[in-house]
């Protein structure tokens, strides 16, 4: 059995960050990341079952690390060597219990649900953020009877998705994944949870102009957030949705997917303005907006994204960062001067829908069902191409691919189950 | 010498390759044996005494008017009217004729004691020109004498407080013009036709008029209606407007209409190969062609659009005629179709045409996608009477280069329209329920339009609904040499050799179709028999 390592080398960091340099995903091959023969990891404790992946996406956060421009805030929060891989659809060894109570046969197909809070961590009484159901924001994830770790897939002692040694999950963390769901469709419910949980985050309101930068799997997935939770009356319906996105698989995906306009991102603006009947400083072609959205879903979370969101949004207007931010440099005097909510949207926990509690991760599965995010899948690898694999999705959009991921699966599988991909 | 007429050519193996504008810049191209040229016919005779014609017009208006110098007194309101930037093409030699008309008008009402005179650019929907735009319009002596006191004004479509509705035609069209102009004791109209399409009612119904008062008839029903936009009694886009103008007339609005035609001499000497027909060229003219041609090929874009929008074309005044709307314009087109018409023989599968670095939405800017169809498809496609040149379900092939240029001071709304809405139809009809109204109230574009030199937010609608009868009535657009990217974005088909553009019109029109191809510019009116 193969997994793929991923161990505290400094050297190898920088070098990956220099390599990286070259384009995203190319630091793979000099970054401290190996393939290895690999055993299960160890149950920690009681709860906790051992889950083979069947396939484990690559995210953007993912990329970061591997190209050594991952920010040093998460250093105490993840323990080495770990088997990266937080986004994964696997089968359940032993018959377990799920998230909601729900019984999970051996063999079953589970999606896990990575953050490591206080109750999978064993820690009694939880922290507030646990208790309230906002795992997400647990402030323990680096104590307990765990190694450090904020998610499965950065913790030494759990194993991650990238492993057909399988990696271990405490039942908190285990979502039963319907029939009507393929292989496809349930890799990307993590993500989808990010983006439901970011629109929730939002508090729209009526009739208002919702800008999403970028279209890579998250913005992709906060498109589909909107659209099926404005369907559901679970959100307004934005007046205007608009998506910026960098390439024109990208465009066509986000118009599928319920954008009212999907534009190349150096367009979004002006189809912001437009909407939003703003004015504008500072010349004839546009210049800088009076007006702009109501909320801006930075989905790419660069400076240069955090600047244009920030230049696109109305005053005392929201800007969520969706897309994993690092050490930026960013003009805050528009922040400043327009009471502009800047908002921070981190993975998932308990969202309240129609005043009642649920887990972001019970309302993704029901998401990717109705949206089919299946299709955000475009290429899988076994793990022994983890190269290819990893450069293929730094380079995902420039090549007409959302969401590449790792099959995981035995080849003989991997064959007869092909056409259950979307 | 008796200056030739229109003529049209048939292609055979001794015929030279044919000269194709491609923006600014052209080419030559071998058409197939068996090809219909259609050739300008060469420009007549300018008025030996224009400003005696001009005295002479004003004095004996026609229809039921007074001379000009009865309709003047003292301590009446007077405003002059005129067409703006759009008009001629390319902007004339100076003195222009709008300049040789109004010293005449204003020195008729300096005689009469007249005071109170304001000079309006007719601007409808249009950019406001620029001071040297008006300077060369007006000449130096009247934009010193009226532009420093703030009397020499742009028609403001936006501004509520110099807008008069003067009520609705028995077809429920609002009728919205300049107020400043409606309720003078004069409106005098100073025109210029350059092709049977301007002048008339449309001067004052459209050149005035407002947003509210424009969308009656610059919508896709009525261009789709209008066959040609070029012979009035079978322009829907006319019978509005004359409704309207009648309303105007009927409400008080006393309008003294000067109207003026032009030649067909549309090139100064440097360039006068491209008025010639290629088997009549000299060795100069050929020598001058690969001179520039290569030159051009090698100069930067803005060097060559430099070059070419400094261009003055030596148009001469053909005829003047003033007095009572409808009788000038009937003396008007009467002149208009004798320099310019050209009669054809029945249609063809596919027309061909050049398109010029030049139409009337760009002077002094750049020809940017939606112009170019506009000038394809909605000024060079309607530039006939009778029928279309080209038959129904036929193939127009234009050649431009058509890249995704755009001026963002003259046409900011354009850029929006470009990546907004044509990216999402191409449907006139469907573009027009669903973005025109936003565009056409967009409180950014109607600032700049207001402030700046920004043609309003709605105007490429318009543009692309002056494309709507030949969208309908064509089997297949092909651009040749455009970019292929904003050629399929406009809904049309890329080719890059003409040989190409053949190939794939035979998907049309089958594998022996009959060719015909526009020689324009200069400027000519297909009479399809």
């Amino acid at each position: 059995m193969k997994a793929l390592l991923f161990e505290h080398n400094l050297p190898r960091f920088a070098a990956s960050r220099l390599v990286s340099g070259l384009g995203s995903g190319r630091g793979a091959k000099v970054a401290p990341l190996r393939l290895v023969d690999a055993e299960p990891p160890d149950l920690p404790d009681q709860g906790w079952h051992r889950v083979a992946p069947v396939l484990s996406g690559i995210c953007g956060s993912d990329l970061a690390t591997l190209d050594g421009r991952s920010s040093r805030y998460f250093e105490p929060l993840v323990s080495f060597p770990f088997v990266p891989g937080h986004e994964v659809v696997g089968t359940i060894e032993a018959p377990a219990g799920a998230a909601d109570g729900t019984p999970l046969a051996a063999g079953g197909r589970v999606v896990i649900q990575p953050v490591l809070g206080c109750t999978a961590r064993g820690i009694e009484p939880p922290c507030s953020s646990c208790a309230a159901g906002h795992t997400g924001d647990c402030e323990h994830v680096a104590f307990g009877h765990l190694s450090p770790g904020i998610q499965t897939g950065f913790c030494a002692d759990t194993g991650g998705g990238w492993s057909t040694a399988g990696l271990v999950a405490h039942e908190s963390q285990l979502y039963a994944v319907p029939e009507n769901l393929s292989d496809a469709d349930a890799v990307t419910v993590e993500p989808v949870a990010c983006a439901l949980h970011a629109v929730l985050a939002a508090q729209l309101g009526d009739d208002q102009v919702v800008a999403v930068l970028g279209a890579g799997t998250l913005g992709l997935a906060t498109v589909a957030a909107l659209s099926h939770l404005g369907s559901q009356g679970l959100v307004p319906v934005p007046k205007a949705l608009l998506v910026g996105a960098r390439y024109a698989n990208q465009r066509a995906l986000a118009s599928e997917l319920g954008a009212s306009a999907a534009l190349s991102e150096d367009q979004l603006p002006q189809a912001v303005r437009r909407h939003s009947r703003s004015m504008a400083m500072g010349g004839p072609s546009g210049g800088r907006l009076t007006g702009g959205a109501d909320v801006v879903f930075d989905c790419v979370g660069s400076a240069e994204s955090i600047g244009q969101s920030l230049a696109m949004v109305r005053p005392r207007g929201t800007v969520v960062l969706v897309g994993m931010p690092g050490r930026v440099s960013v003009d805050l005097a528009s922040l400043w001067h327009r009471e502009v909510r800047l908002l921070g949207a981190y993975a998932y926990g308990t969202e309240t829908v129609r005043k009642r509690p649920r887990p972001t991760f019970s309302l993704a599965i029901d998401t990717v069902a109705a949206m089919g995010t299946g299709r955000l899948v475009s290429a899988t690898y076994p793990l022994d191409r983890f190269e290819e694999a990893v450069a293929h999705a730094g380079a995902a959009g420039r090549r007409g691919a959302v969401k590449i991921a790792f099959d995981l699966r035995a080849t003989s599988k991997r064959a007869t189950s092909k056409g259950g991909h979307r | 010498m008796t200056p030739r007429p229109g003529f049209v050519l048939e292609v055979d193996g001794s015929t030279p390759p044919t000269l194709f504008w491609n923006g600014e810049g052209f080419t030559l191209e071998r058409l197939p044996e068996g090809s219909r040229v259609v050739y300008a016919p060469e420009p007549l005779d300018a008025l030996k005494d224009p400003v005696g014609a001009i005295r002479h017009a004003l004095e004996h208006p026609t229809g039921d008017s007074k001379p000009l110098s009865a309709l003047l007194f003292p301590g009446m309101r007077l405003t002059i009217c005129f067409d703006d930037v759009s008009l001629p093409l390319p902007p004339m030699q100076a003195p222009d004729a709008r300049q040789m008309v109004m010293e005449e008008v204003l020195d008729a009402a300096a005689s009469a004691g007249v005071d109170d005179v304001v000079l309006i650019a007719a601007l409808a929907l249009h950019r406001r020109m620029t001071e040297p735009e008006l300077r060369h319009a007006l000449g130096d002596r009247i934009y010193e004498a009226f532009a420093p006191h703030g009397l020499l004004t742009q028609h403001d479509a936006e501004d509520p407080d110099n807008l008069i509705h003067l009520g609705k035609t028995d077809e429920g069209e609002d009728v919205e013009i300049n107020k400043r102009a409606a309720t003078s004791d004069l409106l005098v109209y100073v025109n210029i036709s350059l092709v049977a399409m301007d002048g008339g009612h449309k001067s004052v119904a459209t050149g005035l008029a407002s947003y509210k008062s424009l969308r009656h008839h610059h919508n896709p029903t009525t261009m789709r209606h209008s066959k040609s936009f070029m012979d009035a009694p079978s322009s829907e886009l006319h019978t509005s407007n004359w409704r309207m103008g009648r309303l105007i007339a009927n409400s008080g609005v006393k309008v003294f209409q000067i109207e003026t035609t032009l030649n067909t001499d549309t090139f100064p000497p440097q360039f006068a190969f491209l008025q010639r027909r290629e088997w009549e060229w000299t060795l100069r003219d050929r020598a001058t062609y690969a001179a520039t041609a290569a030159a051009l090929e090698a100069a930067p874009g803005r060097l060559a659009r430099q070059i070419f929008h400094s261009i003055r074309a030596p148009h001469a005044l053909t005829s003047v005629q003033a007095g009572e709307v409808e009788a000038v314009h009937e003396q008007t087109l009467s002149s208009v179709w004798r320099q310019q018409g050209v009669v054809v023989d029945g249609q063809t599968d596919i027309l061909t045409m050049g398109l010029p670095y030049i139409c009337p939405y760009n002077v002094n800017s750049i020809m940017n996608p939606i112009l170019v169809a506009c000038l394809g498809l909605g000024y060079f496609f309607n530039l006939y009477r009778g029928q279309p040149l080209v038959r129904e379900g036929g193939v127009l092939i234009m050649q431009h280069p058509t890249r995704a240029d755009f001026d963002p001071a003259y046409h900011p709304s354009y850029i929006d329209f470009y990546e907004q809405v044509l990216t999402e139809t191409t449907d006139p009809t469907e573009m027009h329920k669903v973005y025109e109204e936003s565009f056409a109230t967009d409180p950014w574009y109607v600032h700049l339009y207001r402030t700046g030199h920004a043609y309003h937010g709605v105007h490429p609608f318009y543009m692309w609904y002056w494309c709507a009868h030949a969208l309908e009535h064509l089997g297949r657009v092909i651009v040749l040499g455009g970019d292929p990217k904003v050629v399929r974005q406009m809904g049309f088909s890329p080719a890059s050799t003409m040989a190409d553009a053949l190939e794939i019109a035979s998907d049309v029109v089958g594998g022996s179709p009959t060719l015909t191809h526009l020689h324009a510019p200069p400027i000519m009116l297909a009479d399809v028999q």
